[in-house]
């Protein structure tokens, strides 16, 4: 079967906080490919670990689930899906709001999904209680190297 | 984590040598509380020069040292972050109360 994609992955593992360094290394390694800016990686290492940590501390709560994440590229396009079979969200909108945490006893900043927002292009998030949640995230890698050629190109030309 | 006091001035320099995630802010959190706690210093300066990476779980780890820090009768600044750990922590306001500043040492 011929995949849709230039490229796809995927990756399941136990909800250990140690996979958390795991998963964006991974992530990021993938995504290389399409020759990303250390700040897009940076970017997209920083929302796949707010997602796995996500899936440790609220959807497993600190018990023992699977997590699977599957990445695809598209041209020069992204797209990062994290999902669990955990506990659920029940208010989403609740969720997304910026210092929102049902955990701030342990200090959680409430900023996950306002960092995958800001630093992805897109995120999607479905959510079932008592099934589980997916998180779907898009970024567009751009291609600055080509656009720095086209300015050279440019300025050759208008010279 | 390395930690350094300095005694003439009451300052406590930490300079964190991991990166900053859920999975290692348990064990950063109780190295600092401990330092803390020992010196009661005036200033506490978080050094950032030896992280290369940084999610939330970063800024409860300093809202929470910076509570303490502060009823301890102290104060915090972070230092030598890099453009990445720059955009996390000023998303998230927490250099309102705990600003950046040069590296002094």
């Amino acid at each position: 079967m011929k995949s849709k994609y230039d490229n796809e992955m995927e990756l399941k593992f136990i909800s250990k906080s140690n996979n958390e360094a795991f998963a964006r290394v991974t992530v990021a390694a993938f995504v290389a490919q399409l020759d990303p800016t250390i700040e897009e990686l940076s970017d997209i290492k920083t929302a796949v670990s707010e997602a796995v940590t996500n899936c440790i501390v609220h959807a497993y709560e600190n018990t023992e689930g699977s997590i699977k994440i599957k990445a695809t590229l598209l041209k020069n396009v992204v797209e990062i899906e994290i999902s669990d079979n955990g506990r659920g969200i029940e208010d989403i909108e609740l969720a997304r709001k910026p210092l929102y945490t049902t955990k701030g006893n342990l200090e959680r900043s409430g900023m996950g999904f306002t960092i995958m927002e800001s630093f992805m292009d897109k995120v999607e998030i479905h959510s079932v209680v008592g099934i589980g949640t997916k998180i779907v995230m898009k970024k567009e890698i751009k291609k600055e190297e080509n656009n720095e050629i086209i300015e050279e190109e440019k300025n050759a030309l208008l010279n | 984590m390395i930690s350094e006091f300095d005694e003439k001035n009451n300052c406590l320099y930490i300079q964190i040598t991991e990166e900053i995630d859920h999975h290692t802010t348990e064990k950063i959190r109780r190295k600092m509380d401990n330092e803390i706690t020992r010196f009661m210093p005036r200033k506490v300066v978080f050094d950032f020069s030896k992280v290369s990476f940084m999610d939330s779980a970063g800024i409860g780890l300093l809202i929470g040292r910076y509570k303490l820090v502060k009823m301890l009768g102290g104060i915090a600044e972070i230092t030598n972050t890099s453009k990445n750990i720059e955009k996390v922590l000023e998303m998230s306001g927490i250099v309102k109360i705990i600003p950046i500043k040069e590296l002094i040492k």
